[in-house]
């Protein structure tokens, strides 16, 4: 029995220079010999792995396209499987004429991910590596982007195989005390002991860490744009959303409501909201439509409060600058008029010199933005969590290394401490999916939809 | 010429080999109340020990105790026997403290061959087995004058006698140990049912006259103040009546042997058999650890009455007068006499992946292995399998499902779980590093953990059970106390405090978490404990383990839950893994080979990777 053979495209929609088609499967190779033939007459199971003829793509005489048929045998392909990629002219109609022709002579069309599904289930990818190809397929910027390629280049893997090497160390250092209490043995030292569990721990801190950042990347951030009634916030949006990245959804809400609207600043994806003026209102609409934007201000990640300062500062600018968290973004609007405000109740908040009308201090605010929403920074080399999943494993590893640092801290002996490093192995075994558990099958299926 | 040959009786189970494993095979199956017997190539040696005179070890002390739960005779007999005792690992940790006794060798050959003389429904029969074949109800075992007995199961327990040869120096030639002959032609029978056979060694030191040794150059080595003995039943506590000691090799030693290394068989190519690497020889150790300076042995009595004296850690197969020369560069051994030489032993064995986790061979209905002869090394695992393959050749008799231990039962478990689903390269050794759960196999507990099966067997008397489980009843029940006692505060409970270095108290405390502490234990705060039960001291060792450890315990018993799930998803019998698609070749032929019954062993047969696993659940759901 064996699995089907399947095709699809795997270049990315759009008019590129060519397109590929991927067939993989056992019999991708009979598959591709039906429907391309060679200038040169030899048919592509002639072929070793890793060689490529030219030829055409045909289907019942008609010529689709000259194309180069490339062939890997198994297992050393993406697949692991025999796989053939034939390169057609660039052009969604080429495309998916020569695919329809590949799908009449036996293949059945690939699923989303499929090719990654075989890869993962003939041992050519660990979990981490699958998952974070199926991020490179839905990422939304440049950034999740690379940080997805690195993921899959097995960054996550290699950072993990580290520990995992280092905590194996400990494990088996004991393991020779305990066993040959008769040999000569040096006593472990209970200081590199916990030295080893420290170090450990910040490199799981800071793993840790990424994934925050790396979810604002992905998934964006979310911003709120607040202040009292006619201070800019709608002209400030306006201008955001205008900047060259272009705006890419626009949720319009009610009147006194929030409005919402996803841009992209500098690779970082922010998820705006303007909200409805905040100020001391006797009008009950008015009020619930304050009160919501307080709370608004309250759960986002990100507050940028705008100000007009050719005004001085009424006690609703005070008030609403008590409401503001530690990392707002103060925006000091109308800087075209004469300053008329005290400028020093912000104290060592973050503020920019904007205006709304000359353009102007949009350059500044974007960079405070980044520098703001990145400042757990992440190089795009870093090894970065990338799924629920991932980061779950990870916590679940850093609680284990906190409890075995508390044991050995507090004198409990290595046998008990030793149940807590095995607890971490555990964990980061099955981040990378070197120990199978019900979740990593679990997720094999969500993700790959490897159904009955 | 072939022998003429005539019927002699029929049996339920006949065991081959009077070994650690024979014994508890053949006293299990007999106790089990079905017809045994028991052969042996000599009956004077029944339970030898040709290796060294003690019990137990790391890990191994473990074994003993579990075997002592399930109804096995050795933790009696050491008992019985015992020179010297120690727990090992003391300080290190409750899952680590092993127990280990010197013991009088003879005395206990002779107490086990008492044991299988005195068993109902057991014979026992000085015989060497040479021919093994199948018919029509079961086996038929030919014996050297030609005796033929059938029985409906067989369990080979030969040790080192299977095609046993012994090596020192040059000299090489067919032998079972001390002196014993060997069974030379069984294994060709066995070879011809199809039976793939391989060669393991192994080695033991000299024995020397005791009035030949320095002792006053020596460090001594003295027993346990407050012993412990191995089986629940004993309830006299072990005596201390010898002392061993503890001596060093040299610059000097290091030499000899180096200078005479191209005469070791082993390093001349001659032993094909592959010898234990976790219990090397005198010139391994110095060849493979080169840089160290020098290796401990230890002088061990080998019994009350004889002055022959073993030196643990320096078995050799280099020529007689190379082992006189450096064992005399030893400081206190310098006019050292030999009385019996070090020697290496190479005998046959099975790949143990050919049976099933019952001892049962895979391919061979009604035929067992137990001990060295399934790879195994050392008298107690040899034993913990002999029980378990003699309790399954019984129940196979009756019809019985057969017994299982799990990895998270024991070590009995784990030994035999590591034996037929990852094999051996090498004689196995047991040792606390191959339990994934060494928290909770701790040796206080085995009777805890296994002493309820040996009851439902019917191995362990009712007599014994009532009292095991008074004491269970009496740990829990002071465990709960525990938990609600609280101390209050007071001056003298503040100084024990103080001066055992940890906080002071102002308020008082729970009972609990005092005993929690790392500083302080059950008895220290007896004083401060008024309604304190008296209890004995293994259920107060108990009590003390399990209020000190529980949140770790807590954690390893969701270790154990969490593998279980993999463990309970079974693999149907007649999967063809040929047919599983995305399966490595590598995967599929050791797949085939081990034939795992669920999916948690199938993870650890090695060749079997994560993915492969992945591919096999899909597979299986699927289905």
């Amino acid at each position: 029995m064996s699995e089907k053979t399947v095709a699809a495209i795997s270049t990315a929609p759009g008019e590129g220079g060519i397109a590929v088609i991927r067939i993989s499967g056992d019999t991708a190779i009979d598959v591709a010999d039906k429907c391309f033939k060679s200038f040169s007459g030899k048919t592509l199971s002639t072929l070793k792995g890793y060689t490529a003829l030219y030829g055409q793509v045909f289907f019942e005489n008609t010529v689709i396209d000259d194309a180069v048929a490339l062939v890997f045998l198994a297992p050393k392909s993406f697949t692991g499987e025999n796989t053939v990629e034939i390169s057609v002219h660039g052009g969604r109609l080429v495309a998916l004429e020569a695919l329809r022709v590949v799908l009449n002579c036996g293949a059945a069309l690939a699923e989303n991910g499929e090719f990654t599904k075989r890869a993962f289930l003939n041992g050519k990818l660990d979990l981490a590596s699958a998952e974070s190809i199926m991020e490179i397929i839905s990422a939304k910027n440049e950034t999740a982007l690379k940080i997805s390629r690195n993921a899959k280049n097995g960054r996550i893997s290699k950072e993990i195989g580290k520990i995992i090497d280092k905590l194996l160390e400990l494990a088996a250092s004991f393991s020779v005390y305990s066993d040959y209490p008769d040999e000569e043995i040096e006593n472990l030292n209970p200081e590199t002991f916990k030295n080893t569990l420290s170090e450990i721990k910040a490199t799981l801190k800071r793993l840790l860490d990424t994934y925050d950042t790396g979810k604002v990347i992905r998934e964006g951030i979310d911003c709120s744009i607040v202040g009292k009634p006619n201070v800019g916030k709608s002209s400030l949006m306006n201008i955001l959303c205008k900047t060259d990245r272009s705006i890419v959804t626009d949720v319009a809400g009610t009147t006194r409501d929030i409005v919402e609207s996803t841009v992209l600043l500098d690779g970082i994806t922010l998820i705006l909201s303007d909200t409805a003026g905040i100020h001391k209102t006797e009008d009950i609409v008015e009020k619930a439509g304050v009160d919501r934007s307080i709370k608004r201000l309250k759960n986002s990640s990100l507050v940028i409060a705008v100000f007009d300062i050719s005004r001085p500062f009424d006690n609703d600018d005070l008030s609403l600058i008590d409401e503001l968290p530690v990392n707002a973004i103060i925006v000091l609007n109308k800087n075209d008029l004469t300053c008329a405000a005290d400028l020093s109740v912000f104290k060592d908040k973050k503020t920019v010199m904007f205006s709304a009308k000359e353009n102007s201090g949009i350059k500044e605010l974007s960079k405070m933005i980044t520098d703001t929403v990145k400042s757990g920074s992440i190089s795009e080399n870093d090894a970065v969590l990338i799924s629920e999943r991932q980061r779950n494993c990870a916590n679940r590893a850093y609680l284990s290394i906190c409890e075995a640092e508390n044991a050995m801290n507090i004198g409990v002996t290595l046998d008990a401490v030793g149940v807590c490093i095995d607890d971490c192995l555990a964990a980061l075994l099955e981040l990378t999916g070197k120990r199978v558990t019900n979740e990593v099958t679990d997720e094999v299926f969500k993700r790959f939809c490897v159904g009955k | 010429m072939s022998i003429p040959e005539y019927f002699a009786d029929s049996y339920d189970i006949a065991v081959i080999g009077g070994g650690h494993a024979g014994i508890e095979a053949a006293l299990a199956g007999a106790r089990l109340g079905v017809k045994t017997i028991m052969f042996t190539i000599t009956l004077d040696w029944v339970g030898n020990m040709p290796c060294n005179p003690s019990i137990g070890g790391t890990a191994k002390g473990h074994v003993v105790r579990e075997s002592d739960g399930v109804g096995g005779e050795m933790g009696k007999a050491a008992d019985a026997n015992t020179l010297q005792s120690r727990m090992l690992n003391r300080g290190k940790g409750p899952a680590v403290y092993s127990l280990r006794a010197q013991i009088d060798r003879r005395r206990y050959s002779e107490y086990m061959k008492h044991a299988v003389e005195l068993q109902e429904n057991l014979d026992v029969k000085q015989a060497e087995i040479v021919k093994i074949e199948k018919c029509e109800n079961g086996w038929k075992l030919v014996t050297n004058l030609g005796a033929v007995y059938e029985t409906k199961t067989a369990i080979f327990a030969t040790g080192t006698f299977l095609g046993g040869r012994i090596y020192v120096g040059e000299v090489n030639y067919e032998a079972g140990p001390d002196g014993c002959f060997p069974a030379k032609e069984l294994s060709n029978s066995i070879k011809e049912l199809g039976i793939p056979l391989r060669r393991f060694k192994t080695g033991t030191p000299a024995r020397v006259l005791k009035d030949s040794i320095d002792f006053s150059s020596l460090e001594l080595q003295e027993g346990d103040s407050d012993t412990v003995p191995f089986s629940f039943k004993t309830k006299k506590q072990p005596e201390n009546k010898v002392v061993c000691h503890i001596a060093y090799t040299n610059d000097e030693t290091k030499k000899v042997i180096l200078d005479n290394i191209h005469r070791s068989p082993l390093y001349a190519g001659v032993i094909e058999g592959v010898g234990p690497r976790y219990c090397p020889s005198i010139e391994d150790k110095i060849v493979r650890f080169a840089d160290k300076k020098r290796h401990q042995l230890f002088i061990e009595p080998c019994g009350e009455n004889t002055e022959e004296m073993y030196l643990q850690g320096m078995s050799s197969s280099l020529p007689e007068e190379v082992q006189i020369k450096f064992y005399h560069t030893i400081k206190g051994l310098e006019n050292v006499k030999i009385m019996r030489n070090a020697y290496a032993i190479e005998y046959d064995c099975v790949d143990p992946i050919a049976l099933k986790a019952s001892l049962e061979f895979k391919d061979f209905e009604g035929l067992f292995g137990a001990g060295q002869f399934n790879g195994s090394s050392g008298y107690e695992e040899a034993a913990a399998q002999g029980l378990i393959a003699g309790i399954n050749a019984a129940k196979k008799v009756k019809n019985e499902e057969p017994l299982v231990l799990s990895r998270a039962s024991s070590y009995i478990g784990t030994l035999i779980d590591d034996l037929v689903t990852k094999g051996c390269s090498d004689p196995y050794r047991m040792m606390t590093s191959r339990s994934e759960y060494r928290l909770l196999l701790r040796q206080d507990n085995a009777d805890d953990r296994l002493m309820p099966i040996g009851y439902d067997l019917g191995l362990i008397d009712k007599e014994t059970y009532n009292e095991f489980l008074i004491k269970r009843e009496q740990k829990e029940m002071e465990i709960e106390r525990i938990k609600s006692t609280f101390i209050p505060p007071s001056k003298e409970l503040n100084d024990l405090l103080i001066s055992l270095e940890t906080t002071p108290t102002d308020t008082g405390v729970s009972l609990e978490s005092l005993i929690k502490r790392p500083q302080l234990d059950y008895k220290c705060l007896e004083k401060f404990d008024k309604n304190r039960p008296q209890l004995s001291a293994d259920v107060c060792e108990k009590v003390q383990i399990e209020i000190k450890y529980e949140g770790y315990i807590k954690r390893q018993q969701a270790q154990i839950n969490e593998t279980l799930r993999l463990e309970s998803k079974l693999i149907p019998n007649d999967i063809n893994y040929d047919d599983v698609y995305g399966l490595r070749l590598e995967a599929k032929e050791k797949l085939n080979k081990v034939r795992p019954a669920n999916i948690g062993q199938a993870e650890r047969i090695s060749g079997v990777s994560p993915s492969d696993i992945s591919v096999l659940l899909i597979y299986l759901r699927k289905r």
